[in-house]
């Protein structure tokens, strides 16, 4: 299903031709072929970003032992936060995951990923329209990519 | 189908807790199997948590979320007896949808 070579040449030809809206589209597949943090950015609709210290990143390790299941903890505290992505730099399809939160929602989410390596992990916040981005590094121990 | 996501949602304070862990390998496509061929890639892509039918919370997901996903999230709003509903779909196009009532 997810050729990746295939699939990323497909979807930067996609973006390339029209640049995706995120919200409500399904599964944005140009997002989640992106291959850096700017490009992953682009494709969840934002044109630049800035760098935050208003997301607090909880019970995130600095030392994940088992690379299978590495516990985020994200959270935000920037005003009107709209969506929360979670991008590892070095894993082969480096998008995670991106959550939309309504309101009423506190904008916080943990949720456990596999990390092939030691990374810096990105929370790309969406806040009032603009994009934001929050960084941690996670060392691991024992890759996990199986 | 797949087999049933367990949910939690509790009360704290005047905001429901709510923990999830769904059932799913999550494989991940880069992985391969005892005779070297790679496993193709099935995971989880969308997810949606309902209250009472009403979005909670929304997220897309690529293949590096673990097996047997694990999601917490806090929302305002509901009351002990209201119903939680959680559904996904995958790579697939496999679904599932479950739900609880807030304790």
């Amino acid at each position: 299903m997810l050729k990746l070579g295939g699939a990323a040449t497909l979807a930067s030809m996609a973006s390339a031709l029209r640049p995706r809206a995120t919200a409500a589209q399904g599964w944005n597949q140009a997002a989640f072929s992106g291959k850096s943090l700017d490009e992953i950015v682009k494709a969840l609709g934002g044109s630049g970003y800035a760098p935050t210290k208003a997301v607090s990143w909880g019970a995130t390790p600095d030392i994940a032992e088992n690379g299978a299941a590495v516990q985020v903890s994200v959270s935000s505290a920037l005003p009107r936060t709209q969506s929360i992505a979670i991008v590892i730099e070095k894993n082969p399809g480096p998008l995670a995951a991106q959550f939309e939160v309504p309101p009423g929602t506190d904008p916080a989410v943990v949720t456990r990923f596999k990390m092939a390596q030691t990374s810096n992990v990105h929370a790309v916040v969406k806040a009032d329209g603009k994009y934001f981005v929050s960084t941690r590094e996670i060392r691991v121990t024992f890759g996990g990519c199986g | 189908m797949g087999d049933p996501t367990r949910i939690r949602a509790s009360m704290q304070g005047d905001k429901v807790l709510v923990r999830i862990l769904m059932t799913h390998e999550m494989e991940s496509g880069q992985r391969k199997d005892a005779d070297g061929k790679l496993v193709p890639a099935h995971f989880i892509r969308e997810v949606s948590a309902r209250h009472n039918g009403r979005p909670v919370l929304s997220a897309q997901w690529g293949p590096a979320v673990s097996k047997n996903p694990f999601l917490q999230f806090t929302f305002a709003g509901g009351k002990p007896g209201d119903k939680i509903q959680v559904s996904w779909v995958d790579s697939k196009g496999d679904t599932r949808s479950d739900e609880t009532t807030i304790s």
